[in-house]
Order: structure tokens, then C-alpha cells, then sequence
């Protein structure tokens, strides 16, 4: 017998509503008023049509980060490289427009398809260097995967202040209007309400990518692999499944969709490559996973609701509160998993016990 | 010109806070518990000692708070991977998440705090003499640093020729036969993962009060915790090759800083200090000697049949076959 459908999504709330009551208390110890801060946190996130557009604009990177991290979950592979799969896929798009791969004039509909391909092939190259070294020596993704961040951030420092830095200063020169995405306030000729939104293409790549990740891990051969090594690596071995290529591919994979998400974020919303692209986006997705319980569609929803906390926080003293908000969530989210297997085991003594009658 | 006293006398500073927090994570492993939130537990410890500096003046009461907070925090992990059997990985990384916001919404206006008291440096007379040595380990240290050397020798010791460390060991690889023979497996995870807490805590203090004095955000620790649970699957749970992997690390940190100072470097002109970015590789070099040495670590570990503590990552559940 297992859980109704319902239950692991009124966790995931309980679990929520539990977070911001501790971190709550957290804020009032800290010196600061927790209803004001909350109060200010929904008004800055979802009070009007332009704080909203914000907060999607930041869900627009959060939905493909989590559905990376979501997707490697699925099959108990740790990648915690999110974050620099983000920048390296942050930096292939760039290298498109300013190495360059491709003229300047190269109309949109060629050049943000090559940046496309470049930031997902860059992060996936980037996801793959732990890949190998966990399918072929067995080496800990979990570590791999962070230090890997580490050194993305410094690659791209490298070029921000060397090969593409602006007369010196610490970013690249803009990019050209035919590498932006196409953003909702570009219609406001056309439809008046639109202007001042810069809601970009970007939350679409999200939305087709959880249909995606669904379609993978739910419908597909290769999602019925993923979830067998997931639940039983040595079961899946002794079905034959190809652990090495599979967890190879699976990080490519991961990694290639959190780079496209740097990639949406650079083409999207900072049209240039710098140090600071990411609010912390990619370890954002480990959490979103995890709230979400690792469900593509789930994913989108949460991603919404992180936004929404990064959009709010910027202006929030102490400016760490949605950073460790995120943290407590994670947490009550986990604490809360043992109500779902609690059930679970009572439900089964019971069996055993009918069984014995 | 490079000082290579200077370097490893720094680095033996340095080298003891990754000390701390591997042998920290080396002896809540060994119980069966890995702790993946090091690097927040630091931080908070960091942050809890350089508050209480600032705010007390004191900052040996300040390393015994960092200590209690990071402990604090390991206790969560404990309870929720020990009783409520959750995921040792997502929970090490929520510990994580919780004490790098938590340090950072309570050590907020920390960073302009002035002057503030630290920790000593003190030489130790006799040994200081010696030549070479002498100003690498005995001079100018603060005192964390000696207790580093005391520190390995002893976890060493405790783990495999005391009886405490005996069923410590039994506990990480085989808790029922361990708790058949009554030794309490929920009981000693505790402790050694409140213990893994108060070690992480203390090499945060170290940091913010004597090797990088001040509160920097996130920056203070700048991946250091991570790096320690590296050292610990490299130095295969054992004390002494951690200690060797953390003054190793602690070296190279001060020696990326020293590279980029000469103009020469070996008769050369020294491309660090004409290419300013090249330093940006220099500073990869730490993270990327991690990955390096844990794949070092592992094609050993696979050579000799070595690895981890077998029930390390997998909740003991009282009455349950197997494991």
C-alpha cells in the first residue's frame, strides 16, 4: 500500500509553513520584525504585475537549475555542481558573441540557437569531468561536482578581467540586441500592456524542459533506468543496466540543462558576462528539488515561490534572510520526509499483522 | 622573493583549521554518519567568535560559543539522520544552507566591527631555536596551532588503541553486531557527530580569530569545509594522512598569495606578475588539487580493497536485518 497522491505535497506545504515560523523566530532574535519582513516579502514578490514579472524573470533560471538537480536526484547521483555548470554554461554563450564564434550581425534566429547549443555543451562538458571520474574511479560527485564550482567562477573571472573585459573593467562589452532573448516588453508596440515587462523567452525553455524531464523520467526507457539505479543500483547492475554510461550521460545531461540555464540568464536578463550572474541559482536548485520531490511540474511551482524569495530579498535587512530561509526549508522539507515513511511502516505492520489472521 | 619559511609557517596555521574540521568529520564518519555541512558549520562558528569578540572582548569565550553553536547545528543532523533516518547527503547540505544564512543574517554589520581582540602568538622557547623547524612550528603561532599537533596524534590514538575508539569503529561498521553486544549505536552517533560539530566550530573560531582575522560573509570560510570532507576520503578515515593533506593545503593557500608578488620567479620574470589574471588559475589550484588527490585516494582505496567505513550513510534501524 502506498501514500495517496495528496500526501507528499501536503508535506512539502507543512513543511513550508513550519520554515517560516522558525525563520520567523530566527528574525525576531536577529533584532527584526518577522511579520513586517514577510509582509514585505509577498508585497516585493507578488504585490503588483511589475514585482511579479521580476520574480519570474529569477524563477525564469531557478525552474531549469532545479530540473537539473532534480533529474540527477532521481537517479541518486549528487550533483551539486549546478552553480558552476551555470556559469560555464553562462560563459559558452558568451564565448558565441564575443570570442567570436559567429559574426555580429548573425540574425537572432541563428545566433541565440548557437548560444543555446553552446551553453548546454559547455555545462555538459562541465558536468562531465565528475561524471567520469564517478562512473570509471569512483571518485565522490558530491565533492567533485562543488569544487568544480570553485574553479567555473574562477574561469570566468578569467576572462571577465582578461580576453573580454570592457577597457579594464571587470565585465564584458554588451552584447548586441540580436543575441537578447526576445522579452515580453518588446511587444508593447503591439500590446500596450506589455511594456516594462522583461519577462524573457527564458521561463519557456523551463516549461518545455519540465514537460521534457517528465517525459524522460516518467514515459521513457531511459527514465525507467535512471529510476531503477535511483532505487536499487545493484539490482539495476544485475538487470543489466550500463551503470558507467548511464551515470556519465546523466551528468552531461544535468549539467547541460544547468547550463542553458546560464545561458538564458545571460541572453535573457545581463546581456554580458560578469562575475556576479548568479543569486546563488544553482545551489537555489538543490533545494527546489528537493521541495519539489524531485516532480518536473512541481519544480515550476516552487521555482515561482524561490523567485519570489530572491526577488524580495534583495531589499531585506538582514540581507541573509532568504538565504537562510532557504536553508530551514530544506530542512523542515526533510525532517518532514519521515512522516510520509512513517505512515508507510505502520501501514506495513498491519499488513503483516492481517496476514497472520 | 619567495620566503619558504614563511609559506610553510603560514601554511601550519592555515593548515589547522582544515585539521580541525577533518579530524572533526574523520571521527563522526567513523561512527557511520557522514556530515556534508562543514562548511556552514564553520561559518557559524566563525561568525559565533568574532561576535563574541566583538561584542565580550573575550575570544577564548568566543571559541568555546563557536564550538557550542556548530555543535548546535551538527545536533539537528544528528536527530534527523540518526532517528528520523533521513538522507545524510541532502541533510549535510541543508546543515550547510541553514548555518551559511544563519551566519549570515546574525553576523550582519560584523564586518565593521574595528578592532577586536584575537587570539595570542606565542613562541615556544626552547623548540623555537631549532633550525629550520623552529620558525615553521614553534614561532609566532597562535595557540590552536600547537593544539593541532597535540590534536592528531591523539584522535590516532583514540581511535585505534582505546576502547571507546574500538567500539566507535564497531559502530561505523557494523552497528548491529555492535549493538548485540550493547554498545547504544544511536547513543555514540550522537556523540561523535555533536563531536565532528564542536571540531567544525573550532577551526571556524580559528579562522576569524587568528589565521584571517574578521567577519568576511560566505568569503571567511571560502570553501575550506569542503575541502576538509575532500581530505577525509583521501586520508582514508585516518588522522595522520589528513593531518599531512590539511598543512599540504594550508601551504598552497599561502603560496598562491606569494606567487603573485615577485617579479622574478626562478631567474624568470614571473608571468603572475605581469598577467594579473593568470592568478585566477592560481586560485582554481586548491579546488583542483581536491578532485586530483580524491582520485588519487580512490584508485588506492579500489587497489587495496581500502574504502569507508562500511555503514557509513546508512541509518541503523534497531531490529532490522542486515546492516
Amino acid at each position: 500500500m502506498s501514500a495517496p497522491k495528496w500526501l507528499p505535497a501536503l508535506t512539502s506545504i507543512g513543511s513550508l509553513i513550519v520554515a517560516f515560523i522558525i525563520g520567523g523566530v530566527v528574525i525576531a532574535i536577529a533584532g527584526g520584525n518577522p511579520f513586517a519582513t514577510y509582509a514585505h516579502l509577498i508585497k516585493a514578490a507578488f504585490g503588483d504585475i511589475g514585482v511579479f514579472n521580476d520574480t519570474l524573470v529569477k524563477a525564469s533560471p531557478l525552474i531549469l537549475v532545479g530540473l537539473a538537480c532534480a533529474l540527477a536526484f532521481r537517479m541518486k547521483l549528487w550533483n551539486i555542481g549546478a552553480e558552476g555548470q551555470f556559469f560555464l554554461g553562462a560563459w559558452g554563450a558568451s564565448a558565441v558573441v564575443l570570442a567570436p564564434l559567429l559574426p555580429r550581425d548573425t540574425p537572432g534566429v541563428i545566433m541565440i540557437p548557437a548560444m543555446m547549443l553552446a551553453g548546454f555543451v559547455c555545462g555538459a562538458l562541465w558536468g562531465l569531468i565528475p561524471g567520469l571520474l564517478k562512473a570509471k574511479f569512483n571518485v565522490n560527485e558530491i565533492i567533485t561536482t562543488l569544487m568544480m564550482n570553485y574553479i567555473a567562477v574562477s574561469w570566468v573571472l578569467f576572462w571577465v578581467f582578461g580576453e573580454w573585459s570592457e577597457s579594464g573593467f571587470q565585465m564584458s562589452p554588451m552584447f548586441p540586441r540580436n543575441t537578447w532573448l526576445p522579452r515580453l516588453t518588446d511587444y508593447a508596440a503591439q500590446i500596450p500592456q506589455f511594456a516594462g515587462l522583461t519577462l524573457h523567452l527564458g521561463i519557456l525553455f523551463g516549461v518545455i524542459a519540465s514537460v521534457v524531464v517528465w517525459f524522460i523520467i516518467s514515459r521513457s526507457r531511459w527514465g525507467y533506468e535512471i529510476r531503477l539505479i535511483g532505487d536499487n543500483k545493484q539490482a539495476a547492475r544485475y538487470a543489466g543496466v550500463n551503470i558507467v554510461r548511464n551515470t556519465v550521460l546523466m551528468m552531461m545531461v544535468s549539467g547541460g540543462i544547468a547550463g542553458l540555464a546560464g545561458m538564458a540568464e545571460i541572453a535573457g536578463v545581463v546581456h554580458r558576462l560578469q562575475g556576479a550572474i548568479s543569486n546563488n541559482y544553482g545551489f537555489t536548485g538543490i533545494i527546489i528539488a528537493w521541495l519539489a520531490k524531485l516532480n518536473p511540474f512541481a519544480v515550476i511551482l516552487v521555482s515561482v515561490l524561490f523567485g519570489g524569495l530572491i526577488q524580495a530579498g534583495r531589499e531585506i535587512q538582514p540581507s541573509g534572510v532568504p538565504r537562510m530561509l532557504q536553508g530551514i526549508i530544506l530542512f523542515c522539507v526533510i525532517a518532514s520526509d519521515v512522516l510520509l515513511r512513517y505512515r508507510i511502516r505502520i501501514e506495513r505492520r498491519i499488513e503483516r499483522r492481517i496476514e497472520r489472521l | 622573493m619567495i620566503d619558504w619559511i614563511v609559506i610553510l609557517q603560514a601554511g601550519v596555521a592555515s593548515g589547522t583549521v582544515l585539521l580541525f574540521a577533518a579530524v572533526g568529520e574523520i571521527m563522526a564518519e567513523r561512527s557511520g554518519v557522514m556530515n556534508l555541512g562543514i562548511e556552514g558549520m564553520m561559518l557559524i562558528g566563525a561568525m559565533t567568535a568574532y561576535k563574541t569578540a566583538v561584542m565580550l572582548g573575550q575570544p577564548w569565550l568566543g571559541l568555546l560559543f563557536a564550538m557550542l553553536a556548530a555543535g548546535a547545528l551538527s545536533l539537528l543532523h544528528a536527530v534527523v539522520t540518526i532517528h528520523f533516518q533521513a538522507d545524510q547527503v541532502v541533510s549535510g547540505l541543508a546543515i550547510n544552507f541553514v548555518g551559511i544564512g544563519l551566519s549570515m543574517v546574525l553576523g550582519e554589520g560584523l564586518s565593521r566591527a574595528g578592532a577586536v581582540a584575537l587570539l595570542p602568538s606565542i613562541s615556544v622557547p626552547a623548540l623555537s631555536d631549532i633550525p629550520i623547524l623552529g620558525p615553521i612550528l614553534f614561532t609566532n603561532h597562535n595557540p590552536m596551532t600547537y593544539l593541532g599537533y597535540v590534536l592528531t596524534p591523539a584522535a590516532w590514538f583514540y581511535i585505534h588503541r582505546t576502547r571507546p575508539g574500538l567500539h566507535l569503529r564497531a559502530v561505523g561498521e557494523h552497528p548491529a553486531a555492535a549493538d548485540a553486544l550493547g554498545i547504544n549505536v544511536y547513543r555514540l552517533r550522537y556523540q561523535y557527530v555533536f563531536v565532528g560539530g564542536l571540531l567544525a566550530g573550532l577551526a571556524g573560531g580559528t579562522i576569524s580569530l587568528a589565521v584571517s582575522p574578521g567577519w568576511f560573509s560566505e568569503l571567511t570560510t571560502s570553501g575550506q569545509g569542503w575541502i576538509a570532507v575532500g581530505l577525509v576520503i583521501f586520508a582514508q578515515w585516518n588522522p595522520w594522512r589528513a593531518a599531512a593533506g590539511a598543512y599540504m593545503f594550508g601551504a598552497l593557500r599561502r603560496l598562491i598569495l606569494d606567487l603573485q608578488g615577485p617579479q622574478t620567479l626562478l631567474w624568470f620574470a614571473n608571468p603572475f606578475y605581469y598577467m594579473p589574471k593568470l592568478g585566477f588559475f592560481l586560485q582554481m589550484l586548491p579546488y583542483a588539487l581536491v578532485i586530483l588527490i580524491l582520485f588519487i585516494g580512490s584508485r588506492e582505496a579500489l587497489k587495496k580493497r581500502m574504502g569507508a567505513p562500511a555503514a557509513l550513510g546508512v541509518p541503523y534501524i534497531r531490529g532490522e536485518r542486515g546492516m
